[in-house]
């Protein structure tokens, strides 16, 4: 009896905690432990695209749930760092802010959990370990790439009896003369290369787009701005002035005043109202989605008459990615940061979705990238050494808008004369960073 | 007896004095209580900001880490090498010199055209109301649009009558009469009350004038002119403060005419006082600092200085209304 009861209570025991344990394995297998939260600024086709590549991430790990907010800015980042609510991981298409998040920790140290895992910055290529550190500290990874390159209508270039992409600037202009064509009253019908600043994105009001294409250096080596006493700005300004002038100024506002969006289907070298741009590579994928038929190539851009050695080279920027301070669930969020910057799978197949340039040396060459003759031209843009990006600095892009300021008096014809100009614009930039430094050295 | 009385009406006073003082209390307590609501909105929106610009104006402040005190750096940053606070400070300037003054008196003309209306009074008041109902942002992307050198209806009519139309926003002489436009087409606001003000002046007034032969022109500067006085000074005074915190129509009308769309989230384009920094307005300049650079210790430094200039302003304004202001039933 006594025997009896005993082994009763064992077997009680035995079920009891099979049950306990079946019930753990289902919780386990039912819910996910975590979940971590992913910002990024991408929306619409893109965001769907990035979800993708996270849904599969997702799938291989059970142990957590990734919750994906897309449209996000640097200032929603800003706010949330602040207030302490923070999402796991971080993305921004500002990749000059990085001097802000690494400076003031607000981005974590990403140094240890390298350095625990063994893995090396150098399978990025310079320009992008440049953009995604501050004075040595990396805060942040390259996630996708935006390289700009050369777009040219095929057509109209056979129609105009050119017959290869031209590789410097007096060829551009030469080019450009023959390509534009204009109404009987003057005005502008076709511009064969639209040189204004503020006309979309290959004119970047700071010059940032053309100033790899003529060597031109920022900063001297003590650090200080050099826009004066680097030649290749007052060639580069020059160059496309005198562009404008052949144009005429107000012919360009008003053809730029009646051109399309530059993100919407009408947009003016899709619909055959520019022969030749300088734009990034999200271009091809645009064009595949809205006009399928056009007859277009891509090279890289034009170079400096002085330079032609920089034939290749291109501006370059792209997505940063990182772990802001205050996360809850630091190490499965760089596990997942890891995944998406190191692993060439899931940057082949997120390139392949957007058409942007993958960011490892290995993934350039990924068999997963699709064959597009267009999107190769920015592979091979993207890897070659002389491509640049803009200085990252403790004031972000500031100094780009004192650049911007003096470039589009410029080119108005109101800045007066161009060395003085330049060194005016020296002086305020040096004094920009001094403030944005609180007193410190620029 | 005298004696007597004093003493015993010693307690009886110091008594009533602790009731009165208790009742004062009470009501004091009632005061601040039906007020509290007020004093907490003021003290959390209007007092705390205030202080803490102050402060942070002496800071370097990234918004990411801690304030770090560095004086007057900011101020002398501000004053003396800031390339961008001379063209904000003239952008602005024009608004209060050009801009406020037109937006008074084509109040002040349609009021007086809407006054005298015999027939259709309540169509022509909706009429000349409505605008101000409009979302500005919305506003100004029609307005945008409208003025568009190449494809806008504007120029397209003009140049149908020989006219070779402006640039608008698209051109540095000529975006601030465009926002000017905008701003007079918005200005319902300002025409209601000077409408409230006109309809109130004494009829008797008018009579008398009348009577003494005065014409049109005569019974407007000397009937009612003086007795909208007051309304006139509160209109200037409001518009020269909006023209001195004028961000929206000048930040959608920038990013819309530079023609510069960016995707979502991307900060990297600057269109911020498109054309050539025509409209580069001190409160966009102040944005600027603040929310793209991040550099909210320099810009609390140029809100204490708009701050300080909006009071000396408004202040200089009222003193020298004393002498064209006339309030009805004030004893000189």
């Amino acid at each position: 009896m006594r025997r009896g009861v005993i082994a009763a209570i064992a077997l009680a025991a035995i079920l009891a905690a099979a049950a306990g344990a079946t019930a753990r394995s289902a919780a386990h297998a039912g819910t996910k432990a975590d979940t971590i939260t992913v910002w990024v600024g991408w929306s619409a086709r893109e965001l769907a695209g990035f979800k993708k590549v996270v849904a599969e991430y997702d799938s291989k790990h059970p142990d957590v749930n990734v919750k994906v907010v897309g449209g996000i800015n640097d200032d929603k980042i800003t706010a949330a760092i602040r207030s302490g609510n923070v999402p796991d991981v971080v993305s921004s298409f500002t990749s000059a802010n990085v001097g802000s998040y690494c400076k003031s920790g607000a981005w974590v140290d990403l140094k240890p959990f390298l350095s625990k895992d063994h893995l090396d910055v150098n399978v990025f290529p310079k320009t992008s370990q440049y953009y995604t550190q501050y004075n040595g500290k990396r805060c942040a990874l390259p996630f996708l790439a935006d390289v700009y390159g050369f777009y040219y209508n095929k057509k109209m270039f056979q129609a105009a009896g050119i017959k290869s992409p031209p590789k410097t600037m007096s060829e551009l202009t030469a080019d450009a003369k023959k390509l534009t064509k204009r109404n009987q009253n003057g005005s502008l019908k076709v511009v064969g290369y639209n040189p204004f600043l503020g006309f979309y994105a290959g004119n970047v009001p700071d010059l940032s787009a053309y100033a790899p294409l003529f060597g031109a250096k920022y900063t001297d080596a003590g650090g200080h701005s050099a826009l004066s006493k680097d030649p290749a700005w007052s060639r580069l300004l020059k160059w496309q002035k005198n562009l404008v002038d052949w144009y005429g100024y107000k012919n360009l506002q008003k053809f730029n005043a009646g051109a399309a969006d530059e993100f919407s289907a009408s947009h003016a070298f899709e619909i055959g109202k520019v022969a030749m741009m300088i734009d990034g590579e999200w271009r091809v994928a645009f064009i595949q989605a809205e006009h399928p038929g056009l007859a277009y190539g891509t090279a890289p851009a034009p170079v400096d008459d002085a330079k032609k050695n920089l034939y290749g080279a291109g501006y370059v920027n792209g997505t940063i990615i990182g772990i802001p301070k205050g996360v809850k669930h630091k190490d499965q969020a760089w596990a997942l940061l890891k995944y998406l910057t190191f692993n060439a799978h899931p940057l082949a197949q997120f390139s392949n979705l957007i058409r942007n340039v993958p960011t490892t040396k290995q993934s350039l060459n990924s068999k997963e990238i699709k064959p597009d003759a267009h999107f190769k031209t920015f592979l091979t843009i993207f890897a070659n050494p002389s491509s640049k990006t803009t200085p990252i600095t403790a004031a972000g892009n500031a100094y780009g808008t004192l650049i911007q300021a003096f470039a589009v008096k410029w080119q108005a014809g109101h800045a007066g004369d161009l060395h003085a100009g330049l060194q005016k614009l020296d002086k305020q930039i040096d004094a920009q960073l001094k403030q944005a430094q609180a007193g410190g050295v620029p | 007896m005298t004696e007597t009385a004093v003493t015993a009406g010693a307690p009886f006073t110091a008594e009533r004095r602790r009731a009165r003082h208790r009742a004062a209390w009470r009501r004091r307590r009632l005061v601040l209580m039906l007020m509290s609501p007020w004093i907490v909105g003021f003290c959390v929106f209007f007092g705390y900001p205030l202080v803490m610009s102050v402060y942070l104006s002496f800071t370097h402040y990234d918004l990411l880490s801690s304030p770090k005190w560095i004086g007057w750096a900011n101020y002398k940053y501000l004053f003396t090498e800031d390339p961008q606070v001379g063209p904000a400070v003239r952008n602005t300037l024009w608004l209060i010199l050009i801009m406020v003054p037109l937006q008074v008196l084509f109040a002040f003309g349609v009021a007086t055209m809407v006054a005298r209306a015999k027939r259709g009074v309540g169509f022509f008041r909706t009429v000349f109301y409505l605008p101000a109902l409009a979302p500005p942002v919305a506003a100004t992307m029609a307005f945008v649009y409208l003025l568009n050198p190449a494809t806008g209806p504007v120029n397209v009519i003009l140049g149908h009558l020989g006219v070779n139309g402006p640039l608008w926003f698209q051109s540095p002489q000529w975006s601030k009469p465009s926002l000017t436009l905008l701003s007079i087409w918005g200005v319902g606001n300002l025409m209601i009350i000077f409408l409230a003000a006109i309809l109130d002046a004494p009829q008797q007034l008018y009579e008398s004038a009348e009577l003494d032969g005065a014409g049109p022109i005569q019974r407007m500067r000397w009937v009612t002119l003086p007795t909208i006085s007051p309304v006139i000074l509160f209109s200037v005074v409001i518009s020269v403060i909006a023209a001195m915190q004028y961000f929206t129509q000048a930040y959608v009308a920038a990013n819309i005419a530079s023609g510069q769309a960016s995707q979502a989230g991307d900060q990297t384009v600057n269109n911020l006082g498109y054309p050539e920094g025509s409209t580069l307005f001190y409160p966009v300049l102040l944005y600027q600092h603040g929310f793209r650079f991040f550099n909210m210790g320099y810009a609390s430094a140029l809100s204490v200085l708009l701050l300080i200039v909006a009071f000396t302003v408004t202040v200089l304004i009222i003193r020298n209304s004393r002498r064209w202001v006339h309030y009805a039933g004030a004893v000189k």
